[in-house]
């Protein structure tokens, strides 16, 4: 089984069924993945802090939602991440692509990458680095952990974990 | 009309309705006008009214009105296309245009000056878009909300607030209790 079909496995099979994406590379066979599924609606949108106020909707609407983003959107949604999903006490995990971390081929990746573990360690949120694909065991045990506690949770997944990124 | 004449005068419309308020004075004059538990009130995260309310609508069959202003589509403008390219004709979004940043005192917005949301929000592909002035408000949410069809309203007003208290309610009780309401 790819890796990708055993991540869509575990959101499916922890009923999640809203997930909204902002396109990656790294995750782009997760995203086919969920597009080629008929029980997740899958809603892209423009902006990270905009797709997880499409998350909290859709779980005050009944759905189970996740997003999937890179780890610069952390910069982009502190604020979102601290006044909606954490004030309002709602699930979210973040499956998210951990740019500029080893085999990295972009520097300017690496700026953002050094700050990604402290300002999620800063704003309480779980998080799970994804360094080998059998770190992906505990995918279905951290999206359980996530609707039981009602909080944001990250899942970082870098680019070692994906095989590489491009010759690297 | 400034915004809380339009608030009071579709306050009975909105009754039975989930709303979704947005941050700041909307919320404020929601809650003071007439608090529902099927009123969703933002207490931060400027800009994500429309996003909180269109996830609402397509995760489930009632409609949902999200009541937005000028200045926070301004902030969240990638709502617009995310909305028109995904249509869920449970959702009506309520932008109250007064052209102005009323809960920070009143700074001109741009929607204010040469930008048209109403035209932003066609070229984006939204394909039910009135404009009216705030006195045909209510008469505008009526016909949206008989029509079925995912509308945007762009209510005209004059810049000006009311005096109101701020929400004290928990944060956790609002969303408990508009939960409740969507699962009624």
């Amino acid at each position: 089984m790819s890796i990708n079909t055993k991540i869509v496995d575990d959101l499916v099979a922890n009923d999640i069924s809203f997930v909204t994406t902002v396109p990656c590379k790294q995750l782009a066979g997760v995203i086919d993945e969920i597009d080629a599924r008929a029980g997740v609606m899958h809603v892209p949108s423009n902006k990270e802090d905009e797709g997880m106020g499409l998350c909290a909707g859709a779980w005050m609407g009944g759905k189970r939602p996740a997003i999937i983003m890179q780890n610069t959107a952390i910069g982009v949604t502190i604020n979102t991440l601290a006044t909606l999903i954490q004030y309002y006490r709602m699930p979210l995990p973040m499956l998210i692509s951990y740019r500029g971390e080893l085999r990295e081929p972009v520097a300017c990746q690496v700026e953002m990458a050094v700050h990604t573990k402290a300002l999620l360690a800063q704003m309480n949120i779980p998080t799970y680095h994804f360094h080998h694909q059998s770190d992906a065991d505990e995918l279905d045990a951290i999206l359980k952990y996530t609707f039981m506690c009602n909080k944001p949770v990250a899942i970082l997944t870098d680019a070692n974990f994906w095989g590489g990124y491009g010759d690297q | 009309m400034i915004r809380s004449d339009i608030l009071k005068d579709i306050a009975p419309i909105l009754r039975d309705q989930l709303v979704v308020c947005n941050i700041g004075l909307p919320s404020q004059e929601m809650h003071l006008i007439d608090d529902q538990p099927t009123n969703f009130y933002m207490l931060g995260t400027m800009g994500l009214s429309s996003s909180i309310g269109f996830g609402l609508a397509l995760a489930q069959d009632k409609k949902v009105i999200s009541i937005d202003g000028d200045g926070s589509v301004l902030t969240n403008f990638g709502t617009l296309p995310t909305i028109a390219n995904n249509v869920a004709d449970n959702f009506i979004l309520l932008i109250v245009d007064n052209g102005s940043y009323g809960s920070t005192g009143d700074q001109p917005t741009y929607a204010g000056k040469k930008t048209s949301l109403a035209a932003v929000a066609r070229a984006c592909g939204c394909e039910n878009v009135v404009e009216v002035q705030a006195e045909d408000t209510g008469k505008a949410l009526q016909d949206a909300l008989d029509g079925d069809k995912m509308t945007i309203i762009v209510a005209k007003c004059e810049s000006g607030n009311i005096k109101v208290p701020v929400i004290t309610m928990d944060p956790v009780v609002i969303r408990d209790r508009f939960m409740k309401s969507v699962q009624a």
